[in-house]
């Protein structure tokens, strides 16, 4: 006699990803089914996929999804969520589309205590457009538009988005989580499953923001990627939580 | 016994499966190409397994299913 | 005359730097990134600037800036980041400002695809932002003309102080061709003494502004730009024929599809037939004139674009309706074959 301990979510469309291998994405995408599941709300979940790598993820999600302009996704998801209050309402957003082109929608949303939730992955790179440097790329990084490394005279500082987004009053929950351990990816789905139960109870914004790999545009393989999380991108992004309102002080 | 199913035409053959098993009785075929070009994840003992599922967690493709024996 | 192997992407930066350009404003978007990509190596080089902004609406708000400053300053993009550079274009245009914005188009509306198009010739043309406004639109048809004529932008741009275009597509920005660089030229620097860049207590203060609250003064303003746009229209109209001295038919087409013609042309009087085809470079201004001569000597005129239909409206009206005008044309990144066009000029009709 057996039982299954670990099988594919049931809001996780049985297609294959079109992800490169052993990009995070993948277990992000899962996580984010499986809470999804169990909390039984597949049948009354919007999603809203942006553009980038996950551009596709309308694909891969068995609710109704969106595919959002470039940084706009909070804006389509106010304007869902404000139309049907009483449904669940997430993004999921790279860090271009968050933190480059879509960072006033991102304040906003959390200003205007919109009762939504982003999952945010932040890898430190454009993925899909082939390896430029994105608003959280850290200094001295090599990518397309930085070749000679991250200068912080030309290209400026990287941005740390929960800190940022856990100023404003309007957001009720965000943590920094990453997904390079299968204790970190525990963690980040009880991350997620807050975010989203946060939601259920009209606290307000909430946003996870997963440390996440690029192995192609880092060049690394998989192994490599996720150890560069532990080693560079971490203390860089400390993971924890930044804001919960439902915490006791 | 511990059961691992692999989805083989699903797998990339990116190798976090075989970097988190704890058994180590996980490895990429090296003679076996699936239909996308990849060489896919195999168990090599599976009377090891412990269904920890540490496999199927750290799979992006949800390619592993884990059926512990009760 | 050393040749270079180049894409057109590449060559187009390349272009602009030895046209004097040291500030690119840019952000990443397909087929179009690897511009950015080669400026942030090669500008480092020459002393400029090549900075990834947080998005287009910012890119083309640092061009107004570096432009208002009195450098030479360019920003790429494809169709949807060209959409979100509408507002900034038309302060730039009614700001009198000049500067060079590159348009690599891909497949529309929305996020449309990735593939080459030329669906955007409605907003380069008729569209670019609000108001009254013209930007002078310049159409390469290789990746030759992607250098000469980034160059010939920028003095274009200068001369009459107003935005410059290139509408090119992500067929030319991805080829390869040789590319002769010698002819590309900055010029002596150029005084701008409307410039905002510190009067140094030796000059009236300099103003950049589009704002006239006195609609009397908006006029007057739009009536004069519109007198300099005249001027433009008198002498910097280009465009291209072949094979239209005797043609009956004439082939209406620019950029890659103007390449795709050409084969179909030569195809076509291999056959014995008479067709030539006309090739707009300056899509503002339009050739107008030239196309409408045409309308003598010719009874049947082919526009072909990759897009519904967009620059057969110019064509009517170039002729001013006086031929039959028929429409070759796919759209959505597909490009068009020799074949097709061959089979529209023979007589099957699209």
């Amino acid at each position: 006699m057996s039982k299954v301990v670990f099988d594919r979510p049931h809001a996780l469309s049985d297609v294959p990803l079109h992800y490169c291998p052993g990009c995070t994405h993948g277990i992000v995408h899962r996580l984010v089914a499986q809470t999804i599941d169990e909390l039984g709300i597949e049948d009354k979940t919007i999603g809203i996929a942006p553009v980038g790598c996950s551009v596709f993820a309308y694909n891969y999600f068995e609710c109704d999804m969106i595919q959002a302009a470039h940084g706009r996704a909070p804006a389509v998801a106010t304007g869902v969520k404000r139309s049907l209050p009483d449904k669940v309402v997430f993004t999921y957003q790279g860090d271009g589309d968050l933190a480059a082109i879509g960072t006033a929608e991102s304040v906003h949303i959390a200003a205007r205590v919109e009762n939504i939730t982003i999952i945010f992955i932040n890898n430190a790179i454009y993925g899909m457009t082939g390896g430029q440097m994105a608003p959280t790329s850290l200094l001295g990084q090599v990518t397309t538009t930085s070749p000679y490394g991250r200068d912080p005279k030309i290209q400026g500082n990287p941005i740390r988005v929960c800190e940022m987004l856990a100023t404003l009053d309007g957001t009720a929950y965000a943590e920094r989580v990453a997904v390079d351990t299968v204790q970190h990816v525990n963690a980040t789905k009880k991350a997620i499953k807050k975010a989203f139960q946060m939601q259920l109870e009209g606290k307000g914004f909430s946003i996870v923001e997963v440390i996440s790999s690029c192995p192609v545009q880092w060049g690394k393989t998989p192994v490599e990627a996720l150890e560069w999380i532990r080693t560079d991108m971490i203390p860089h992004y400390p993971l924890g939580v930044y804001k919960d309102i439902t915490a006791n002080s | 016994m511990n059961r691992v199913t692999f989805n083989v035409d699903r797998c990339k053959g990116c190798g976090l499966c075989v970097a988190f098993c704890p058994k180590k009785i996980i490895t990429l075929s090296s003679d076996i190409l699936n239909a996308k070009g990849y060489h896919p994840a195999q168990i090599t003992e599976p009377e090891k397994c412990i269904a920890c599922a540490m496999c199927a967690t750290m799979c992006p493709d949800t390619v592993i299913k884990v059926e512990k024996e009760i | 005359m050393a040749k270079v192997l180049m894409k057109g992407n590449e060559a187009v930066a390349e272009a602009a730097i030895r046209s004097g350009c040291r500030h690119y404003f840019g952000y990443p978007i397909t087929p179009q990134t690897e511009i950015a990509e080669y400026m942030a190596k090669r500008m480092p080089k020459v002393g400029g600037l090549c900075l990834q902004a947080e998005s287009e609406i910012s890119a083309i708000n640092m061009v107004m800036g570096a432009a208002s400053a009195g450098v030479r300053a360019m920003t790429s993009s494809s169709s949807p980041g060209i959409s979100l550079k509408c507002e900034g274009i038309s302060y730039i245009a009614g700001c009198d400002l000049p500067c060079l914005i590159l348009n690599v188009q891909r497949g529309g509306p929305g996020l449309g695809g990735i593939q080459p198009a030329q669906s955007d010739y409605w907003q380069a043309t008729k569209a670019m932002g609000h108001g009254d406004l013209h930007l002078i639109v310049l159409a390469p048809s290789s990746v030759q003309e992607m250098a000469s004529l980034a160059n010939k932008a920028f003095d274009l741009a200068d001369k009459y102080r107003m935005p410059a275009m290139l509408l090119a597509d992500g067929a030319l920005g991805q080829m390869m061709e040789p590319v002769d660089l010698d002819g590309i030229k900055a010029p002596e620097a150029v005084c701008k003494p409307w410039a905002t860049c510190g009067h140094d207590g030796k000059r009236k203060k300099n103003i950049t502004n589009s704002l006239y609250i006195n609609p009397d003064d908006l006029e007057k303003t739009v009536i004069e730009r519109f007198a300099r746009y005249e001027t433009v229209k008198a002498n910097e109209i280009m465009y291209e024929e072949y094979l239209t001295e005797d043609a009956d038919i004439v082939v209406v087409a620019y950029g890659i599809t103007a390449r795709i013609c050409r084969s179909a042309v030569a195809m076509a009087r291999a056959q014995g037939v008479k067709v030539g085809l006309f090739r707009p470079i300056t899509l503002w201004p339009y050739p107008y004139e030239a196309l409408g001569r045409l309308a003598d000597t010719a009874s049947r005129f082919i526009v072909s674009e990759l897009n519904m239909g967009q620059m057969i409206d110019d064509v009517k009206i170039a002729i001013n309706c006086r031929r039959p005008v028929d429409f070759c044309g796919r759209t959505g990144g597909v490009l068009l074959t020799p074949e097709e066009i061959l089979n529209a000029i023979l007589g099957g009709k699209k």
